[in-house]
């Protein structure tokens, strides 16, 4: 699992990278996805849903489906 | 003419001379053009293919997350798209997705446009490296946001009526173009940018 992040002038950026199913990556992977929420960014989770594209946003790390294979957060939306 | 008189005439002259001509001079001196500010010193030049290289690597997430068919979709039309809730099994409205402009809604039994949601993802976390998100980020952003909490984004959106920020002929034009290219790879389209098939 990836957490990659949106950055201006950037594109995005990878913070952390590893499979949750092994306690040290899955303690980085939750330390780096709350940095992200503490800073008041929106995790969005790609999925699938057989073969349509779809996402969720999540707020806990134990929302992220364990088979995703990436969290993209992106800053809170404005009306513009 | 007594010198006292001469010099009163000349203490008027030099009057009425700056009442005529001292705004025209400061008038003047406002519209020189002014020299460039030159950079602070010690601060690096801006790196001119920073923004090309952020551009390129955001083209490459929408890639990972949506597809290839997907991106080549976006490069050739300039927008992404999705669509909203099925009615009797087929889609009644969809988005265009443009990156810094309005999302537009879309009838897409008939093309009509329905509204224009204005929204963006500014990032205020670091101010120093500007707020705005490359235009493929910000495509992909609005896209994950709609199809995750499609009325969360509606709501936040200010939206207005069709034409307020795009023009309307260029909208139906690119639901035009949209069309054509979802027909022409109606089996790419089709769980490649959100399963939802042509317009």
């Amino acid at each position: 699992m990836k957490l990659v992040r949106m950055r201006p002038g950037h594109g995005d950026q990878l913070l952390a990278e590893g499979d949750p199913d092994l306690d040290a990556d899955e303690a980085r992977l939750v330390e780096a996805f709350r940095r992200q929420l503490e800073l008041g960014m929106w995790a969005a989770v790609p999925t699938r849903e057989d073969e349509r594209r779809e996402a969720m946003l999540v707020r806990d790390f134990d929302e992220v489906p364990r088979e995703a294979e990436r969290v993209i957060f992106i800053p809170p939306a404005a009306g513009g | 003419m007594s010198a006292a008189a001469a010099v009163s005439l000349a203490i008027v002259c030099v009057a009425l001379a700056a009442f005529a001509y001292v705004p025209e001079l400061l008038r003047r001196r406002r519209m020189r053009p002014r020299p460039a500010p030159k950079p602070p010193r010690g601060k690096a030049i801006p790196d001119p293919g920073e923004q090309l290289r952020a551009e390129r690597r955001a083209e490459q997430l929408i890639e990972e997350v949506l597809g290839v068919d997907a991106l080549e979709a976006y490069r050739a039309l300039g927008f992404l798209h999705c669509f909203g809730a099925a009615r009797d099994g087929a889609p009644a409205y969809g988005y265009l997705i443009y990156p810094h402009k309005p999302i537009v809604s879309f009838d897409v039994a008939t093309g009509e446009l329905l509204n224009e949601h204005c929204v963006s993802f500014p990032d205020r976390s670091e101010p120093e490296g500007g707020q705005r998100l490359p235009d493929a980020d910000d495509a992909l952003a609005k896209w994950l946001a709609l199809r995750a909490d499609e009325h969360g984004l509606i709501n936040e959106a200010n939206m207005h009526l069709p034409g307020r920020q795009l023009d309307p002929d260029h909208v139906r034009r690119d639901i035009a173009r949209l069309s054509e290219w979802t027909s022409r790879s109606t089996a790419d389209a089709e769980g490649n940018l959100d399963g939802a098939g042509g317009v």
